[in-house]
Parts: structure tokens; sequence; C-alpha cells
């Protein structure tokens, strides 16, 4: 039994059309999976379903199933809210693109830390400051402290993602979604926090579903992926057998892509 | 007070720094030209004053210190007669193709807008600038920007937003050539398309380079569509530069600890 089964997912729009078209994959306890695909293909609304997040008005069907130990087996679709947020956090949790739009502008860093600690681990007073200190040390956040103190405006976009993961951990989720976490980012930025996001998963032997636009970015973190185009999925396999030999023409034509860039960079000066 | 052993730049920044009202300097000592046929990139990661300097090129923003030269001479927004010859000669293309056209205008209006603004298309023709000639005059080119951005001249009756990222970012590239510019200074130019767009862009961009001699001078933080159109790189970190050169040179073999580390964080597919 996989800690994540997702069977026949279809999402659709509240005109009827169908953004997502039958998708299914499956995630065991700390695998990594990744989901690649260019705009539009129905990524994110996939990760939004699993969670049970999505917008007002999109309709789902088919099947998502968590099964975590401890937890038990749990049908997403269809849930109550209250039943959702049971689950959400401990069974699943979502780092998304862009941390100035997840974090709250007026609220301290180390006070939105602090709420998924205080519920998830019961802490108080000195004992919930202390697990805030090393929830974002453990991030690797040169200086806990002063970022605790601090509004997300006054820190950098990279040390926001960091706080976002580090939110993200606090709930000791047995599956982490990364919905283009680095996308926002510099690339020097985008290679620290890759660094840290696969170190983090392995210590925690969590599963990693990473969802991104670029093939070399997720060939870095996953060791297999599913590729999106309009809602369906057209290609599944190892990231190594489908960047060297895609078999769908889409596929090849997305490697083709993110190869001739790539190989811009192979400079004999 | 510049001498590199370079043919007479088109378009140089001279050692400009700029300060944004009570911030630090966001540009300081500055120097980079722009060659005849020989593109340039400014890269450098968020707050490296990349955007700044182009600014400064655009004639947007007057430098603090230093001067911006155009065909040698020092740009002055009061100087009317070189302003107007500024503005030809050098064009913008944008970031973000679904906020840099206007959705409320048809393509063909939004592509002849430089036209009409430099009161264009004066000496193309033999014939002078009648009202209705020139009308078909201006049809005629706008016509041929799309056909050369790889677009119907059906397009022109069209609203932005029947078309697609990419096929937006083209038409702001019509816009900008059709007044035949010799410099295009383009802002993160395909940051914002899906790879396969991207490739597309920056191959009609490297077409347009070589068929019509056009100068490209791009800011992207995306070091592979740098390496792919750009002959020359300039490197900007805190709002200095601290390398400049060859593109094969400065990102094949990074002289600076800051290219270095640049260079080795780009995340590179499997090999083959």
């Amino acid at each position: 039994m996989s800690l994540l089964e997702v069977t026949g997912l279809r999402v659709a729009a509240a005109d009827g059309r169908e953004l997502v078209r039958d998708v299914s994959f499956a995630v065991d306890a700390g695998e990594r999976l990744g989901l690649i695909g260019e705009s539009g293909s129905g990524k994110s609304l996939t990760a939004l379903a699993i969670m049970g997040l999505l917008p007002a008005g999109m309709t789902v069907a088919g099947g998502v199933v968590l099964d975590v130990p401890g937890l038990g087996r749990t049908e997403v679709a269809g849930l109550a809210e209250q039943r959702l947020n049971a689950l959400r956090g401990r069974a699943a949790t979502v780092v998304f693109q862009e941390p100035l739009t997840a974090l709250d502008p007026l609220m301290r860093v180390g006070r939105q830390l602090a709420e998924p600690l205080r519920r998830r681990r019961g802490l108080r007073g000195a004992a919930l400051r202390a697990a805030v200190r090393a929830a974002l040390t453990e991030v690797r956040l040169a200086e806990p402290d002063r970022i605790a103190k601090a509004f997300p405006h006054q820190i950098s976009g990279g040390q926001r993602q960091r706080v976002a993961i580090a939110m993200a951990l606090a709930c000791e989720p047995a599956l982490l979604i990364a919905d283009e976490p680095t996308t926002a980012l510099d690339v020097t930025v985008q290679a620290d926090v890759l660094a840290l996001l696969d170190a983090l998963v392995r210590e925690k032997g969590m599963a990693l579903l990473f969802i991104s636009h670029d093939l070399a970015v997720v060939s870095a973190v996953t060791d297999r992926v599913v590729v999106l185009k309009d809602g369906v999925a057209v290609e599944s396999g190892a990231v190594a057998d489908i960047v060297r030999a895609p078999a769908h023409p889409y596929t090849r034509s997305l490697v083709a892509s993110a190869r001739e860039l790539d190989s811009a960079l192979d400079l004999a000066p | 007070m510049t001498p590199p052993a370079t043919p007479p730049a088109v378009l140089a920044a001279d050692r400009v720094g700029f300060a944004y009202r009570g911030a630090a300097p966001a540009l300081a000592d500055v120097s980079v030209s722009v060659v005849p046929g020989r593109s340039l990139a400014l890269v450098g990661e968020s707050g490296a004053g990349k955007t700044t300097l182009l600014r400064l090129l655009l004639g947007l923003t007057r430098p603090s210190t230093g001067r911006v030269l155009f065909d040698g001479r020092e740009l002055a927004t009061r100087d009317r007669s070189l302003m107007r010859e500024f503005r030809r000669g050098v064009q913008p293309v944008f970031q973000d193709p679904y906020s840099s056209l206007d959705p409320r205008q048809r393509v063909g209006r939004i592509v002849a807008e430089p036209l009409r603004s430099l009161g264009l298309p004066a000496s193309s023709g033999a014939a002078g600038p009648a009202p209705r000639g020139g009308k078909a005059a201006v049809a005629e080119r706008v016509g041929a920007a799309l056909r050369a951005v790889g677009l119907p001249e059906e397009a022109a009756g069209r609203y932005p937003h029947e078309f697609s990222g990419g096929q937006r970012q083209r038409i702001a590239i019509a816009r900008a050539i059709v007044c035949e510019p010799r410099v295009l200074l383009a802002d993160e130019p395909v940051s914002a398309l899906d790879v396969s767009t991207r490739v597309r862009i920056v191959d009609l961009l490297a077409e347009l380079r070589d068929t019509y001699g056009l100068t490209v001078v791009m800011v992207s933080h995306d070091l592979a569509v740098v390496a792919a159109l750009c002959r020359h790189t300039a490197v900007l970190e805190h709002g200095r530069i601290v390398e400049q050169g060859d593109t094969a040179s400065v990102l094949g073999s990074p002289a600076h600890s800051y290219t270095r580390r640049l260079v080795g964080s780009v995340p590179r597919l499997p090999r083959l």
C-alpha cells in the first residue's frame, strides 16, 4: 500500500472544462516523485487536489488516497474540511512557489512558525521558543533569533522560502509536496534551497512530490517523474530514462528544448 | 575617455553610477559598450542592478554620475532631435508579454505605436508623408514586422488576449523592430515563457540579429539563454561589474569567484 495513491484523478473547472484528466500515480513512503509539465499542464491543480485545496467551483473525481501510519487510510476527495485539517500538515503539506504569499505579511516569522509547532506538539512558552529556534536552525538559517523577530518583507526571498520549508516540516509530514519551490529564486539561492530540501527529505525519511517545469531541477531532486501535458499524464518512468530516451512526442520535444538550452552552456573558451 | 580596441559603440554606459533616493548606490562605476553586431548580455541576480542599468541605457532614468552615450553623444532629454534619433535607434522588449501589451488595442495599433510616436514612415518611401499614403505605408511596415517575427499579417486585426504567451512576446518584438532600430534592449525577454516557447523566442531573436543586423542587449538571470544568444557578457554583482568579456570565456572559464558560483549553480540535465 502506497503512502499516496492517485487513481484516475479528474479536475474540472466550474464551466465543465476538464483541466486534469485521468491522472494516476503512487508515491511510497520515503520515495521521491517529480511532476513535470508546462503552464496549464495541471501539475499544480493535482497538488491542490491531493491537499483538498482546490478553488471553490472546481469539481474533482477519481481517487486520492493518503495512507499514513497512525492516521489510517483516508480518501481525500469529498472529505469534510474538519477531517481535512486533521490530515493536512501531518499526512501531507505543501511548500509553494512564492513564499511571500505563503507567509502572513503582518505577522513576525517566529509567531507564524510557532503556530504549527504549538498545534502539533502542544508546546508553550520557553519550550515553544526553543522549538522555533531549532526549526529555523534546521533549515540552515544563520541567525535564527533575528529571523524569528523579522517580518517576512524584512528577509530575503531565499530566507523566506527556508521559513516556509521550516513551517512545512514543523508538522512532521509523511509527504512533502513542493510546488515550484525554487522558481522564484535566484540561481545560486535555488542551488542552496534544493540542496537543503534534498538533505531534509533524506534525514527525515519523508516522501517528496516535487512539481516543476524545469527538467534539470526535477532530475536533480527526484528519481521518477510523471510528465503532464494539458492535464494528461503522457509518460512516466525513471528520470534518467526519460531524459535519455523520451518515448512520447511531447516529452521528446520538451527534452529537446531543455537540451538545446542546456547545451548552450557547454562552452569552450 | 574609454578607448577599447573595438568599433565605435552605438550605445555606451561610461562609468555610470545610480542611487535611488535614500538608498545605497544601485550601480557604481559601470561601463559597458554596445558595439554593432556584438550582442551583449547583462547577467546577475536580483538586486545586482541589471534592470537599473537597462533603464539608464534606455534613457528612462538619468545616471547620478557618469554618462550614457548614443553614437558618442551624451543623452540629454532636452535635445529633442537627439532623443528622437535615439528612440528610433534603440527599442525595448519587456519581460512579461501579458502586461506590456495594451489589452484594449488591436495588435496592429500596438505594433504601429513607435511609428506614430516617431512620425514614421517619412524617410523609407520615396513619397512624402502624405496622410493617406502614410496610412498604407504604416500598415505595410506593421505587416512586415509581424511576418519577421513569424506571425501572420492578419494578426494585426486581433487583440492580445487571443494570443498565447509566446505569440504575445512575438508581438512585443514586432513592435520593437517596426521602426528598424539598430539596438534591441530586452529585459528578461523569455523568463515568463515555458521552455519550448523560450527556445523558439531565443531562435527568433538570433534570426533577427543575423538577418537584420540587429544588436541585442539582454538582461537575464538565465545563463543558458545568454550563452545561446549573446557574444559578450557583463556580470553584475551588487551594482558593480565584476567581470566582462567574450561569453565563451566569461561563462566557460570564469575568472571571478562570483561568476564561478553563478555558473556552478545552474542546474544541468544529466549527461547523455
